[in-house]
């Protein structure tokens, strides 16, 4: 027979006509759909004027173009079946990526014809010529048509492409492009730290003046970035951070030292070689560190779901504004928030007493509701705070939507640290959030945090062993409106004069999504997710690292949430308990295939 | 009847859960050193004795008495510290803690911690099991070795009176019969043992005395070979499956 001649691993891949053509047409309809939201949503014509690769490549373009790689990719895998090898790759794979490109290209210029021919934008306000100007490149709009189709063809190839290599060019070729993009979106950050080294000239070379790299230092990059990706063991962090645990547990409580030591060097010295624009994105990751943590307490470790947090931060800043403000009828001259000064931790300390009886007073009426409607009325709870801020009632004390303005800045000694140095700022809270991160490592190993943890899991239970969960409750909501009212009170001291709307219900969400987005739990977690998500995207209204999204901010934390919920429920950086819990079948299985039934012993939170 | 004075007593309690009586005139005697099982079927108000034993349920009248005090409007946690634990139905173990975890939770109530480690060794005597999972996650375990933490954890509590709800539930008839010794073992070394079943056949072969719960009210009551005899309650427990 002829097949005996031909070799095995060819017999196994499927000959090219052995496309799954319903599986293209999902995909290639999804890509299409993909691109269709992306450029409706108006952040082709935002983002075109971003240069990635000056001056052929924008960002504009690359929200659109990873799209048909991506699902070229994804229509080009096939699942292995259960207990069954994995299915060879080969041509028909490459086929499948490119038909999937190009559908979605041939739906895409079906709107780019479409907004060309009617001015639809009375009902998608983002579809405007300017945009067909983009996507035409100042051509005809059949050869822009015809580029859209091939182009994402090419685009599927690729990403079917990328199925069918070995893994290590795989990785070579993701790490390139990556690397590149991601040098490219850093540019800020990048030549403003290089101006802090005093090496301009190296950002200089980086970077085209009117913004991107140059092709040049692009095309460096990705040699560099695809070489490094060749030669990395391909192991992802998480492995990693699996292995680590398998070490003997003071290797491994050295490390953790080591680490938080460089961190904390880190943390000393990098603000000081960076300028005011970095700075002042670490002041407001600081600020959402701070605030998380004391959420992750309430949620992370005791499981309750509160939707109000911004009311402590709330609290703190109203009682520092009231008591330091020169405009507040109960200014007192010696009042001010200097921390070498006794009548300083006299506002320390009240801002501490008032968000703990904040925490008491939303605790209390709330500590005998479970789950949803915990949530529910927490939300409630948020508000009304703000509303009472609001209120014609309480505006003598707070001044109503008019605020409390003139708020003095906080004061070592002698040295004021005024709201504008966000370096000084940032240090500040880096010293908070220190204590608070002790806290809450203390807090999550003593017989209290076991107790949150079992209250988390079974609250009846909980109670039948004799845990007074009332009393824990509260003691977690306490513990978490003081690290909120801190949190205000440095705000306060910050920006001077604060409003109402500063306290809006979008702040909970924000600090509740950097918790999930971290990893809930994980203090580790709560810092990656401020880092990401304020950091990098930005906060509620302070800009982030990439600017450019600002408008899109919140789809993007939409859609993070969404991929995080769906791929990644444990967070970006979880407790390692916690990453066990969600994925504990599968370990559960490798340990009983192992024959260890110990080999997740080590408990240690890195 | 082994000592004069009861350990842990029902006087005349009522419950009333809104307008639904609940509990009506409930006497239960339990006497230490005793087992004593509690049968009854769906609805009978099984569970509300046990809630109300450990305070969780306050009567609206009447009295629990434990230890010669009347503990009745008690805290529950006041109620463990008088050494009276529960193994709960279906085990409910803190899943997503390890097995160490939830033996420490047991202990959470405990003034003299530096007895734990003994108790522990004591512990993983009883169920060697126990001891080489301990750092897995509770939820990974089997359900044989789920009830053996959830009664580890119970004992955890050094308890004078363990209360056991429905230990058969849920679990494979041979995990029945191993699940019964435990208790067996449990009551041989002095602990007053008090389990709620609807297995009553199970139940009465290892008790020595029962009650009969129907719906809110004891029927019956007696050592459990005269249950076992009783022709009453072979028809309603142990005789038609489609009673219980």
């Amino acid at each position: 027979m002829a097949e005996s001649i031909v070799p095995e691993s060819i017999q196994k891949s499927r000959p090219a006509s052995d496309v799954d053509w319903s599986r293209v047409a999902r995909q290639g309809a999804l890509g299409g759909l993909t691109m269709v939201f992306i450029a409706a949503a108006g952040m082709v014509t935002v983002l075109d004027k971003r240069m990635i690769v000056d001056p052929w490549l924008s960002l504009g373009l690359i929200i659109l173009l990873w799209v048909p790689v991506f699902f070229g990719f994804m229509a080009a895998r096939e699942p292995t079946p259960d207990g069954g090898e994995a299915p060879v790759k080969g041509e028909r794979d490459l086929l499948a990526g490119m038909v999937t490109g190009a559908l979605a290209g041939l739906y895409f210029s079906f709107l780019i014809v479409l907004i060309d021919r009617f001015d639809i934008s009375d009902w998608l306000s983002n579809l405007l010529p300017k945009l067909v100007d983009i996507l035409t490149f100042g051509r005809g709009i059949g050869t822009a048509a015809a580029i859209w189709i091939i182009g994402s063809a090419l685009l599927g190839l690729i990403g079917g492409a990328l199925q069918v290599v070995s893994p290590r060019v795989r990785r070579m070729v993701t790490w390139a492009v990556v690397g590149t993009i991601v040098v490219a979106m850093l540019e800020l950050i990048v030549t403003n730290l290089f101006q802090g080294l005093h090496i301009e000239w190296v950002a200089d070379l980086l970077y085209a003046p009117r913004g991107g790299l140059t092709t040049q230092a692009a095309f460096v990059l990705a040699v560099v970035f695809g070489i490094s990706g060749f030669r990395s063991s391909g192991k992802s962090l998480d492995q990693r951070r699996q292995e680590r645990m398998a070490l003997p547990k003071e290797v491994l409580a050295r490390r953790n030292l080591i680490a938080w030591i460089v961190t904390v060097i880190a943390v000393i010295f990098v603000p000081m070689f960076v300028g005011g624009l970095t700075n002042e994105l670490l002041a407001n990751v600081g600020l959402f560190v701070l605030m998380g943590l004391g959420l992750n307490i309430v949620v992370g470790y005791a499981g309750l779901l509160d939707l109000g947090y911004v009311a402590f931060f709330a609290v703190g800043a109203y009682t520092t504004a009231v008591l330091t403000s020169t405009e507040s009828p109960y200014w007192m001259p010696e009042l001010t928030l200097n921390f070498l000064r006794p009548e300083g931790w006299i506002v320390v300390g009240a801002v501490i007493l008032v968000g703990s009886i904040a925490g008491i007073l939303v605790g209390t009426p709330v500590i005998r509701l479970r789950g949803d409607y915990l949530a529910i009325v927490t939300l409630g709870f948020g508000e009304i705070v703000r509303i009472l801020f609001l209120s014609d009632w309480l505006s003598p004390y707070f001044g109503g939507a008019q605020g409390i303005t003139n708020i003095p800045s906080a004061e070592i000694g002698p040295v004021v640290i005024p709201g504008t140095n966000s370096q000084a700022i940032f240090y500040l809270l880096a010293v908070f959030s220190g204590i608070a991160i002790y806290v809450s490592w203390r807090l999550q190993h003593s017989r209290l945090g076991r107790a949150w943890s079992a209250l988390r899991e079974d609250e009846d239970v909980a109670e039948a062993m004799g845990i007074n969960t009332t009393a824990i409750k509260l003691t977690a909501f306490v513990t978490g409106a003081i690290f909120a009212s801190l949190a205000g009170m440095i705000f306060a001291a910050k920006v001077g004069a604060i409003f109402p709307i500063s306290f809006r219900l979008l702040i909970s969400i924000v600090i509740l999504v950097v918790v999930i987005v971290g990893g809930m739990g994980s203090i580790t977690g709560v810092i990656v997710g401020a880092v990401v998500l304020i950091g990098v995207l930005g906060g509620p209204t302070q800009p982030g690292l990439l600017q450019e999204f600002g408008q899109f901010k919140l789809l993007i934390y939409g859609a993070l949430l969404v991929v995080m919920m769906l791929k990644r429920p444990e967070g970006l950086w979880p407790s390692l308990r916690r990453q066990r819990e969600l994925h504990h079948d599968e370990l559960r299985q490798d340990a009983w295939l192992t024959g260890d039934p110990g080999q997740d012993t080590a408990e240690v939170d890195a | 009847m082994p000592d004069p004075s009861p350990i842990l007593e029902f006087r005349s309690v009522n419950i009333h859960y809104g307008p639904v009586h609940v509990l009506k005139d409930v006497d239960i005697e339990i006497f230490p050193g005793e087992m004593v099982c509690l049968l009854g079927g769906n609805a009978s108000g099984k569970t509300t004795t046990l809630k109300t034993i450990l305070g969780m349920v306050e009567p609206s009248s009447g009295d629990v008495v434990i230890d010669g005090t009347v503990m009745t409007g008690s805290t529950t946690a006041e109620i463990v510290s008088m050494g009276v634990t529960m193994v709960p139905e279906n085990r409910r173990l803190f899943k997503r803690m390890t097995v160490y975890e939830n033996l420490e939770i047991g202990a959470y109530l405990r003034q003299d911690r530096e007895n734990l480690e003994a108790d522990l060794e004591s512990i993983y005597e009883m169920f060697p099991r126990v001891k080489e999972r301990l750092s897995q996650k509770a939820g990974t375990l089997s359900g044989g070795e789920q009830q053996m933490v959830a009664v580890g954890r119970a004992l955890m509590a050094k308890p004078k009176v363990l209360l056991m709800d429905e230990p058969s539930m849920g679990l494979a008839p041979v995990l029945v019969q191993q699940n019964f010794d435990i208790i067996k073992q449990i009551n041989d070394v002095g602990v007053t043992v008090f389990v709620v079943e609807q297995n009553a056949n199970m139940a009465l072969s290892i008790a020595d005395r029962g009650y009969v719960l129907q719906t809110g009210r004891i029927v019956l009551e007696g050592t459990a070979e005269a249950l076992l005899a009783n022709e009453d309650l072979r028809k309603a427990y142990l005789g038609d499956a489609d009673s219980a």
